[in-house]
C-alpha cells in the first residue's frame, strides 16, 4: 500500500516539476525544476520496479548503512569544497583565472558561496548528520528511530546541496551570507531538518541508558537552533511561484541584525555545538578513557548555548546598529572565552595519563590539534569582537584567516579524526589501511593551515594599517588598489596552504577507500563465557 | 503600551531574572555534592554499547526466566 502512495507522490512531483520548468521565469529555476523532475521520475521508476518485492525483515542492530553513506559523502564533498576554496584563492592572486569564457558562471563572485556552502553545509553538514546518527545510537543503546526516514534525510540533504550549488553558479541567490539559497531550497531544507530532528529525538526517547550523554545535548542544541535560525533568517516572499527571486520580509538594519544573529549562530551552533558533540564522543573513544570532567562538560554546554546566541551583533560594529546592541554582542563574545576554554581544557585533559598515544596514534594527534585550534580560534574571535580591535580587523583578511583557523583547524581536523575512527568500524575492519598515510594527511593539513592563517594575519593587519594611514594634512596615504597590490605575496602563500590541505583530503579519501576494500577484516569478538 | 516597549520591559526584567536563575541553578545542579558517582557513570556511557543496542526489556525478562530454569 505504502509503495503505491509513494509511486503516486513521485509521479505528481515529476509532473508538477515539468510544468514548473516550462513556466520558469529564469534559467536557474528552470534547471532546478528539471533536476527535481529527473530525481522524482527516477524514484518513480525505482519504486515501480520494486513494488511487490518481499520486504526484508527489519533489522534490530544499529543502523549503520546510512552512516557509511554519510562518511563517503563527507569525504567527497570535503575534497570538492577544499578544491573550490583553493581555486578561488588562486583567482584572487591571479585574476586571469576568472576565465573570459566562463564570465557570469565561474568567476570569484559566483564560486565564493559555492565554496563556503560546500565546506560548511556539504562537508560539515554531512559530517554532523552521519556522526550524530552514529553517536546517538551508541550512547542511547537503541537503533535509529524512523527506519528509512534516515535515508530520506541523507538523500534529501544531498539534493539540497546540489540545488544550492547549481543555484549559485546560475545566479539564484538571496545575498545573505551562508544563507544564499533561494526560497524553495530553503523550504526543502526545512522539511529535511524537521525529519532529522524527529529521528534524533525519537532515538533519544527510545534510549536504554537513563542519562542522555552530553554529546547528544550538543547535537540536539545544534539541530533545534539551526532550525530556528534558518526559518527566521529566510523569511521571504517569492516574486513568482515560477521564479527563483524572492524579497526579504525584514529590511535595513533589522535585516542586517537578523542576518548576523543567524550568521554568528551558524558558527556557534552548526560549527561549534555540533562539532563539540563529535569531540565529546570521539576523543574519549579514541583515547579509550572517559571525558576528563563530566561536570565541566555540563557547565560547558549550558554556558555555551546561553552566551553564543547573543554574540551576533559584533559583526555589525560601527554600522547603523544601535550602540547598545553592538556593545551587548561584544560583551557576550568576551564572556564566551570561559566556556570555550573550559571545553578545550576538558577535551585536552581527557588525554591526561594517555599522552603517550600522541606519539603512536596519528588519529588522536589530529583530534588534539583540532581541540587546540578550537581554543585558538575561540580566543581570537572574542578579541576581534572588541570594538577597538574590530576597527582594525573588520573588512580585512584577518577575518578570513580567523574563520579558516576555526574551519580548517577545528572543524576539519575533528571531522578527519572522526572519519578515521569510523571507517574501520563501519566496514568491519581490524584497523585503518595505513597509519602512515594518516600521518601524511596530518602534516599536510597542519602545514597548510599554518601557511593559511599566518599569511592572512600579515595580510589583514597590513591592510587595516594601510587603510587608516593618513599624512600630516589628514589625507589618506594609500588607495584601495595599493593594498590589493601589496597583498599579492600573501595571497600566493594562502593558495599554497589551501593546496596542501586539498592534497591531505585526497590522501584521506584514498585511505578510507582502501580501508573499506582491502584492510584486514575484523575478527569476530570472542564472547566471554561465564564460568559454569 | 506599545508592543515593543512591553516586550522590551519584560525582557529586561522578569525574563532576564529567569534566565540568570536558571543558569546559576544549572551550575549548582552540576556541582551538587554527592553527584560525582552519577557523573562518573554518565561519562562511561560511550564505552558500553559499541556493537549492538541494549536488549529490550521483554527480551531481558525472557533471558532471565530461561536462566532460572537451567
Amino acid at each position: 500500500m505504502w509503495d503505491y502512495v509513494k509511486i503516486a507522490v513521485y509521479g505528481v512531483i515529476a509532473v508538477c516539476a515539468a510544468i514548473a520548468a516550462s513556466y520558469a521565469r529564469d534559467f536557474a529555476y528552470q534547471v532546478h525544476a528539471l533536476i527535481v523532475m529527473l530525481v522524482a521520475a527516477g524514484l518513480f521508476l525505482w519504486t515501480v520496479r520494486r513494488t511487490g518485492d518481499p520486504k526484508p525483515v527489519p533489522d534490530t542492530g544499529y543502523m549503520d548503512d546510512v552512516v557509511r553513506a554519510g562518511v563517503i559523502a563527507t569525504a567527497f564533498w570535503g575534497v570538492i569544497g577544499f578544491a573550490a576554496g583553493t581555486f578561488i584563492a588562486s583567482q584572487l592572486a591571479f585574476p586571469w583565472l576568472n576565465f573570459e569564457w566562463a564570465q557570469g558562471y565561474l568567476n570569484f563572485g559566483r564560486l565564493r558561496p559555492l565554496h563556503t556552502s560546500a565546506v560548511i553545509f556539504a562537508f560539515g553538514g554531512n559530517a554532523l548528520i552521519a556522526t550524530s546518527f552514529y553517536v546517538v545510537q551508541r550512547t542511547s543503546a537503541a537503533r535509529l528511530w524512523g527506519g528509512n526516514a534516515a535515508w530520506f534525510v541523507f538523500w534529501g540533504y544531498q539534493l539540497f546541496i546540489v540545488l544550492a550549488a547549481t543555484g549559485y553558479v546560475l545566479g539564484a541567490t538571496q545575498s545573505k551570507e551562508y544563507a544564499e539559497p533561494e526560497w524553495y531550497v530553503d523550504i526543502w531544507l526545512t522539511i529535511i531538518w524537521v525529519v532529522y530532528l524527529a529521528i534524533f529525538l525519537g532515538t533519544i526517547f527510545r534510549r536504554k541508558e537513563p542519562h542522555i550523554y552530553v554529546a547528544n545535548w550538543f547535537y540536539l542544541s545544534f539541530i533545534v537552533t539551526v532550525a530556528m535560525l534558518h526559518i527566521v533568517n529566510n523569511l521571504s516572499i517569492p516574486v513568482s511561484i515560477f521564479g527563483s527571486k524572492s524579497v526579504q520580509v525584514f529590511a535595513g538594519v533589522q535585516d542586517a541584525m537578523i542576518q548576523w544573529w543567524y550568521g554568528h549562530n551558524a558558527v556557534g551552533f552548526f560549527l561549534t555545538a555540533g562539532f563539540l558533540g563529535m569531540m565529546y564522543y570521539f576523543v574519549p573513544k579514541q583515547a579509550e578513557r572517559p571525558v576528563y570532567s563530566y561536570k565541566l562538560s555540563i557547565i560547558h554546554f549550558w554556558a555555551l548555548i546561553f552566551l553564543y546566541i547573543w554574540a551576533g551583533p559584533h559583526h555589525l560594529h560601527y554600522t547603523a546598529l544601535p550602540d547598545w546592541a553592538s556593545t551587548l554582542g561584544m560583551v557576550f563574545s568576551i564572556m564566551l572565552w570561559m566556556p570555550s576554554w573550559g571545553g578545550m581544557i576538558n577535551g585536552l585533559m581527557t588525554l591526561s595519563g594517555a599522552w603517550d598515544k600522541l606519539r603512536t596514534d596519528p588519529v588522536i594527534r589530529m583530534m588534539v590539534v583540532a581541540v587546540g585550534f578550537y581554543g585558538m580560534s575561540t580566543f581570537e574571535g572574542p578579541m576581534m569582537s572588541i570594538k577597538a580591535v574590530n576597527s582594525l580587523s573588520h573588512y580585512t583578511d584577518w577575518t578570513i584567516g580567523h574563520v579558516h583557523s576555526g574551519a580548517l583547524g577545528w572543524n576539519g581536523m575533528i571531522t578527519f579524526g572522526a572519519l578515521y575512527f569510523l571507517a574501520p568500524r563501519l566496514w568491519g575492519k581490524e584497523r585503518l589501511y595505513s597509519n602512515a598515510l594518516v600521518s601524511w594527511h596530518f602534516w599536510l593539513a597542519t602545514i597548510g593551515i599554518v601557511l593559511y592563517a599566518a599569511s592572512m594575519w600579515v595580510s589583514g593587519i597590513m591592510e587595516g594599517l594601510m587603510w587608516r594611514e593618513v599624512d600630516a594634512q589628514g589625507f589618506l596615504v594609500n588607495s584601495f588598489a595599493d593594498t590589493v597590490d601589496a597583498k599579492f605575496p600573501m595571497y600566493v602563500v594562502r593558495a599554497i596552504g589551501g593546496g596542501l590541505y586539498v592534497l591531505g583530503g585526497l590522501i584521506m579519501c584514498f585511505n578510507i577507500w582502501k580501508t573499506a576494500t582491502s584492510a584486514p577484516a575484523r575478527q569476530p569478538a570472542r564472547v566471554a563465557a561465564p564460568a559454569e | 503600551m506599545e508592543t515593543y516597549t512591553a516586550m522590551r520591559a519584560f525582557a529586561d526584567s522578569w525574563m532576564l531574572l529567569f534566565l540568570t536563575l536558571f543558569f546559576v541553578g544549572v551550575i549548582f545542579w552540576a556541582l551538587r555534592p554527592g553527584s560525582a558517582r552519577v557523573h562518573r557513570d554518565s561519562a562511561d556511557i560511550p564505552f558500553r554499547h559499541d556493537n549492538e543496542p541494549a536488549p529490550s526489556r521483554d527480551a531481558d525478562e525472557a533471558a532471565r526466566h530461561k536462566e532460572a530454569r537451567t
